[in-house]
């Protein structure tokens, strides 16, 4: 599915729409994980706003595309999205994390439409994926499982355990993506725990690499399109080098903001970054548009 | 029961009680095309061999990666298959206890946890394969059904029940054969509900899994040798437990010793004693079990003698319990 201009400037459009929501809320909430959820924002609006086949009327439709948010904590973006997908009330954002709210810091799929898993706990949504994936097989489906993991998190050994699996049971219908932002919550990722080499650690568990820039539209649409046209026994990773707390500039790169609280005059600052980001982005695409 | 095939005692003491269940599950694969089978490189010890013969394409085996294997099965469940999933007690329980939670139970995931080589009955592998903590878990897991099953004929019966009812399930089975407690299949199993396997006035043995036979036996003997008529319940659901059979058992007998392979903190013993103190209702009261302490290595029926969760055991226990004089006793400073 090639990226048209007009797809490329409404997804640039959408994208900032859903940081400024993701502010939103995280000021609504008074704080939350909004250097993550900035990072990832980009993959998770691309794959619903052009990839995922899903019915916001049937949200539990059998065929549906399925998307694992393994990074579970970037609920504070995940939520937006899905609110203003469709799927949920917009008004329950501004409840996020307030006492008996039913959208907290990770979202529970009993509660919150849309969801396909609570996440939460690190390490989990790969073999969830897996699961999802192996399940279509069984079931003569022929739906996708996109599963969405942080870098930090690829520190959980059963990562690899569903690595593993997804590689020895060729479960090419599961397409998957590191959020690799370098940074997690005491530190940059490589001097918490080395990740690197990272992209060699996956090819050893069998699966093809693609890096990229991961907040970068086209290049993420490129890459989906590869592995959607992937005809090889390989599961497909897309390692996506994001900035943590993308958009918002004196975020950008810095680990403290893992989880940060917004005051008024941060919050406005915060507003003007995202204003200037999304000009940025539009003059890159009419510079680069085919 | 539902799907016809019944066991009998023949059958249980000519198959183990995993092979059992292995049998089981092919009946339900045979019936129903959601119903998959996952392993952690334990497809033979967990005797589900036979299910992969027969439905290759619906048996997964992940290797020795347990919390990926129960993270899986929750993905299969939530896209509509019934996944079972068979490893060690031990390892069900605490190595993917976070997954048992969040995945399993939190989703609230329609998977069925087979938790085999329970408490001491793989016995000579020693403490790292012995699982007498796990109740104590998982027993603690919202939206979790635990059952400990008395023999193979009740296995069959648990997985037919957990099969026919929606949300996780943790059956915890022995390795190798269980003594025959019931003839057959056809002896009213329902899930959350204690059978009476004697009746008795005396005093009440709430008893588990292998230990409930061995309540039996000494019900038997002490009625022989002693005149004392001993009610023994299976308590087989161990969560939800069945409230009614045990202040029943408090009003009847005001006597009661819970028997269990497993340490006395956290399992059987602590949920009849939850009710009980719950209920305000006074009662002479024992735990055998094993007392908070690793379990030697041995065979199953020798950690079970030393530990005194055997037929000897509980008659012991039984007699030391009716010499307990508690109603009428205003001294309290032999107690306090």
């Amino acid at each position: 599915m090639p990226l048209s201009k007009a797809e490329w400037l409404a997804l640039e459009k959408k994208a900032d729409q859903l940081r400024r929501l993701t502010l939103d809320t995280t000021h609504w909430a008074g704080s939350g994980h909004i250097g993550g959820g900035m990072s990832a924002l980009d993959v998770m609006t691309v794959l619903y706003h052009k990839y995922m086949k899903i019915d916001v009327k049937n949200p539990q439709w059998e065929d549906r595309d399925r998307f694992i948010l393994s990074k579970g904590h970037v609920a504070i973006a995940y939520a937006p999205l899905l609110c203003d997908y469709g799927f949920n009330d917009p008004e329950m954002l501004k409840t996020f994390n307030l006492t008996n709210s039913k959208m907290g810091m990770h979202l529970d799929s009993n509660k919150i439409v849309g969801v396909d898993a609570s996440t939460g706990s690190l390490g989990h949504g790969m073999s969830i994926a897996v699961g999802t994936a192996l399940a279509a097989r069984v079931r003569g489906k022929d739906y996708k499982t996109y599963v969405l993991l942080g870098d930090g998190e690829c520190d959980e050994g059963s990562n690899w355990e569903a690595a593993m699996t997804a590689a020895h049971y060729k479960v090419t219908n599961m397409i998957s993506f590191v959020d690799r932002n370098r940074c997690m919550i005491d530190g940059k990722t490589e001097d918490v725990m080395k990740l690197e080499p990272f992209a060699d650690k996956w090819r050893a568990f069998g699966f093809i690499v693609k890096e990229i820039d991961g907040n970068n539209i086209k290049e993420i649409c490129e890459a989906i399109d590869f592995a959607l046209e992937n005809k090889t026994d390989s599961p497909v990773m897309i390692i996506c080098n994001t900035k943590k707390g993308c958009g918002i500039d004196f975020m950008e790169d810095d680990y403290t903001w893992h989880y940060g609280s917004l005051d008024d005059d941060t919050y406005e600052k915060a507003k003007v970054c995202l204003q200037k980001t999304y000009e940025k982005r539009i003059a890159r695409v009419e510079k680069e548009a085919e | 029961m539902a799907g016809g095939l019944t066991y009998t005692a023949v059958d249980s003491t000519s198959l183990s009680t995993a092979e059992i269940y292995g049998q089981a599950l092919v009946q339900l694969g045979e019936q129903h095309p959601e119903v998959v089978a996952l392993t952690a490189d334990l497809a033979k010890s967990t005797k589900i061999g036979e299910f992969q013969k027969k439905f290759p394409d619906r048996f997964f085996n992940v290797g020795i990666a347990e919390q990926n294997m129960f993270g899986v099965a929750a993905g299969m469940a939530r896209a509509g298959l019934v996944p079972f999933l068979s490893t060690f007690s031990q390892f069900a329980s605490f190595r993917s206890g976070d997954q048992l939670h969040t995945d399993l139970c939190y989703q609230n995931v329609n998977a069925k946890v087979i938790a085999t080589h329970s408490g001491t009955s793989f016995g000579q592998a020693g403490s790292t394969h012995h699982a007498i903590c796990d109740l104590a878990l998982v027993r603690s897991i919202p939206n979790l059904t635990v059952i400990c099953p008395a023999d193979g004929v009740e296995t069959f019966n648990a997985v037919m029940a957990a099969y026919n009812t929606p949300g996780p399930f943790y059956i915890r089975i022995n390795r190798g054969f269980d003594r025959v407690l019931y003839k057959d299949t056809e002896y009213g199993f329902e899930l959350g509900k204690a059978v009476t396997v004697h009746e008795g006035t005396d005093i009440t043995v709430i008893a588990t899994g292998s230990c409930v036979f061995q309540a039996y036996q000494a019900a038997e003997f002490l009625d022989k040798n002693d005149g004392l008529k001993v009610r023994v319940l299976d308590m087989h659901t161990i969560k939800p437990i069945d409230k009614e059979a045990i202040l029943k058992a408090v009003m009847d007998t005001r006597r009661i010793i819970t028997v269990e392979d497993h340490n006395i903190i956290g399992g059987l013993g602590s949920a009849v004693a939850e009710v009980m103190c719950e209920a305000g209702k006074g009662c002479a009261f024992k735990r055998l079990g094993h007392p908070d302490q690793f379990a030697p290595i041995g065979l199953h029926e020798d950690i079970m003698s030393i530990v005194g969760i055997d037929c000897n055991g509980i008659i012991n226990a039984v007699r030391d319990t009716m010499k307990m004089d508690f109603e009428e006793d205003d001294n309290w400073d032999d107690e306090v």
